[in-house]
């Protein structure tokens, strides 16, 4: 690794320091391991896996086309039933409105159904300043909150904690959170479940305040829908006096019977079950059950200008599901914080991009991170082509050039860094569009392989530090075609005449 | 029939017995093979690190060189990939761009033609027993842009699978990448090394002398990490396999493979 080399972005920094972790590297490979292979046996069951995954995408892609009127429908449909709609244009005017709703209520505590929406604003932080309590009842994400730590994975966001870490931080932090953790506790999966379960059991029984994101919002009934696997959120959905859910504009579906597309992709890719074992769904309030207030927050935050590109959009297709995270061989090594986000990954790579812009040191490396193996785009159940997109925001970093910022089309100005890179990919490109200069450099390098050294200097070091160089041949390949064939072909199919066409 | 050899900038370069062996090969099945001598790069590097408009020369270039060809056949899972999956982007953005459907009708007239050497023998030629003869373990590493974008499936093995002398060992994660992806040796050359490193335990793990792919790219990265360990496991592209006969290994002077050591590894 090169070190302190200059100009080294984000990404690259941080996963150097992270895959020298080897207890995170191996809890990651342990645990990507273990869901991929569940993955792909729950996915082999279904023989019509790539028409749903065809028809995931089709159905978001048309959604996200007419998303203006779906969202008014949604709206229509959600005060209808009762509840109440925000929109919030970015993540301080989102965080704003959930500040005063619960100030409303007179309460300082919440409980907090898991949320991706709500990580990416920074809403506990946000509440915090404004002396309102978040709880996390999700498991790994009150890990990650007793903690204080940030979350490394979209479902399981304490992916990089194994066991015993977790019965540490359970035994050391629980108390002052509320009920500690039993005497005696020790790192078997079911007494450290049977803790939390215990410790959150009083959060659930005296809270007044629930906030939520949602996986799905059906825009004709007004329908929020949350998938999960432990009960808390239904919990959460269900006790609280007052709900407020803080949900991505792309999570709009048209219909119930669209949703029945999602509820087969979304299990299967993320948890790999076939079913999740809860899925609440609701349509605003209803009397004498559940909450008697509803609150909709409807979070832009980006995603209109990220709409705005026609390659780079289809990252709003996304369900979270997190399969592109646990195939992923850099997220495996380098794990979720060097992504620098709460979405950390293939799909992190480029949403965190476009949600935040390009213009960030650490946001133009993410489009880096990656090999462009293309295992994500395999895995996506709504065929994402990651690759693609990823190769779309190299170009902008590298050449600039239009983007949208808050509803308004500028243009972007190369980043600057790559200077040497642009010259050389640039004399590459005149090299390789000028046969003969090239034929030069080659004999050139030729001639003098045996001076050449077996590492490099500088910036070559980040070959050569784990890698040997290949050795230059006496000929090239052209070199040897032209001494024994040059001549066999009066034809003129093979003479240099039409390598000098430019 | 008549083929054109896209033998590749690093082949071309580096790698020249592999651009012999497949000459060896395909003239061994009766195929007549040209070396258009004004192809030159397929333009990989520098569109997957971001710089497309620097690209576009070399489509045009590819589809000069190749006009009068019915075949282009590559060695190279990766430029076969990057000509028949992003040849057509590349056009769509220029025509978006305003510029015309020149680079449209160049990568229309590219794509169809252009096959990556195994897909080529199966499809083509139709032929998964070239008579080859290689007598020794091989492990097969499926390189990520053959076996995801061209779909290249067990078009390699059935071809290894029937090479006299050849013992197959089974690569346990063969179908993680090996962390080479172009750039991203130099510009995450950690998690790449990372991924180097656990590549080539699984390599070593097979007991085979050597690691074979259909992409010398990949090949540079797991060689260079292996000699850097000191490991005895050869990096070999596959024509260079398909190109061996018994005549060749009793002789020694097959064109394809008598080249002794260069562009391997030091």
């Amino acid at each position: 690794m090169s070190g302190s080399h200059l100009g080294m972005p984000a990404f690259p920094r941080a996963a150097a320091v992270s895959t020298r972790d080897s207890l995170l590297r191996a809890n990651l490979a342990h645990a990507t391991h273990t869901i991929r292979d569940k993955r792909a046996r729950a996915v082999a069951e279904l023989d019509d896996w790539a028409q749903l995954r065809a028809a995931g995408a089709a159905v978001k892609d048309r959604t996200l086309r007419h998303l203006d009127s779906y969202l008014e429908q949604l709206e229509e449909s959600v005060i209808a039933a009762g509840g109440r709609v925000h929109w919030a244009a970015d993540a301080e005017e989102a965080n704003r409105i959930v500040t005063r709703l619960v100030r409303e209520t007179g309460e300082r505590e919440v409980v907090k159904v898991k949320s991706m929406a709500t990580q990416e604003i920074g809403l506990n932080e946000a509440l915090a300043e404004a002396g309102i309590r978040a709880y996390e009842t999700d498991l790994a994400e009150l890990i990650v909150q007793l903690g204080d730590d940030l979350p490394s994975h979209i479902l399981v966001p304490a992916i990089h904690r194994n066991r015993s870490e977790i019965r540490d931080i359970f035994r050391r932090e629980m108390g002052s959170w509320g009920r500690p953790a039993p005497d005696g506790l020790s790192d078997s999966p079911a007494e450290l479940a049977e803790a939390a379960r215990l410790h959150l059991r009083e959060k659930f029984l005296t809270a007044k305040v629930g906030i939520s994101g949602a996986n799905f919002m059906v825009a004709e009934s007004g329908t929020l829908v949350v998938v999960e696997s432990e009960g808390n959120g239904r919990m959460c959905l269900t006790l609280p006096e007052t709900l407020i859910s803080v949900v991505g504009i792309e999570k709009t579906v048209p219909t119930w019977q669209d949703l029945e597309i999602f509820l087969q992709l979304l299990p299967r890719s993320s948890t790999a079950e076939r079913m999740n074992p809860y899925t609440t769904t609701w349509t605003g309030t209803t009397d004498g059950d559940g909450p008697r207030t509803f609150h909709l927050v409807l979070l832009d935050n980006g995603r209109t200008d990220t709409l705005a590109d026609t390659v780079g959009r289809q990252a709003l297709r996304c369900i979270r599901c997190s399969a592109c995270l646990n195939v992923c061989p850099v997220y495996e090594r380098a794990g979720g914080h060097a992504y620098g986000s709460p979405y950390p990954g293939p799909i992190g790579a480029i949403l965190t991009p476009q949600l935040r812009g390009i213009e960030g040191s650490l946001e133009a490396s993410l489009p880096y991170a990656s090999s462009l193996c293309g295992a994500c785009y395999e895995v996506c159940p709504v065929a994402i082509d990651i690759p693609e997109v990823l190769v779309h925001l190299r170009e902008r970093v590298v050449e600039g050039g239009p983007v949208t910022r808050r509803g308004t089309r500028t243009v972007l100005k190369p980043a600057k860094g790559h200077a040497a890179e642009r010259a050389a990919m640039r004399a590459a490109t005149w090299a390789f569009d000028h046969p003969g200069a090239l034929r030069g450099g080659m004999r050139l390098a030729s001639r003098t392989r045996r001076l050449h050294p077996r590492r490099l200097p500088g910036p070559g070091r980040a070959w050569s530090d784990s890698r040997e160089l290949p050795a230059v041949p006496a000929e090239s390949f052209r070199d040897w075609w032209r001494r024994t064939r040059g001549e066999q072909r009066p034809d003129g199919s093979s003479t240099e005449q039409r390598g000098g066409v430019k | 029939m008549r083929v054109a050899l896209f033998v590749t900038c690093i082949n071309d370069t580096l790698y020249p017995r592999t651009g012999r062996a497949v000459v060896t090969l395909l003239e061994r099945l009766g195929v007549e093979v040209d070396f258009p001598d004004a192809q030159s790069c397929c333009g990989q590097p520098q569109f997957n690190t971001g710089y497309r408009h620097a690209t576009e020369p070399l489509v045009r270039r590819f589809d000069r060189a190749f006009r009068d060809h019915e075949y282009v056949v590559t060695p190279s899972g990766s430029c076969a990939a990057m000509v028949r999956d992003n040849y057509p982007r590349i056009a769509a953005k220029a025509a978006a761009e305003g510029r015309g459907r020149e680079l449209t009708d160049a990568a229309a007239r590219a794509v169809p033609k252009t096959y990556e050497l195994t897909e080529f023998l199966v499809d083509v030629l139709k032929v998964t027993d070239v008579g080859a003869y290689y007598p020794h373990t091989v492990t097969y590493h499926p390189t990520c842009h053959g076996l995801r974008m061209l779909g290249l499936g067990d078009r390699p093995r059935r071809l290894l699978e029937h090479v006299r002398g050849l013992e197959l060992r089974e690569l346990p994660g063969a179908e993680e990448c090996c962390g080479f992806g172009g750039t991203f040796a130099v510009k995450n050359p950690a998690v790449s090394a990372a991924m180097g490193a656990d590549k080539v335990r699984a390599v070593a793990g097979t007991g085979a002398s050597a690691v074979c792919t259909v992409d010398n790219s990949c090949l540079m990265h797991i060689g260079g990490t292996l000699a850097r360990q000191g490991s005895t496991v050869r990096p070999v592209h596959i024509a260079e396999i398909l190109a061996g006969t018994e005549e060749g290994a009793q002789g020694g002077a097959v064109s394809g493979t008598a080249a002794g050591a260069e562009g391997g590894p030091r």
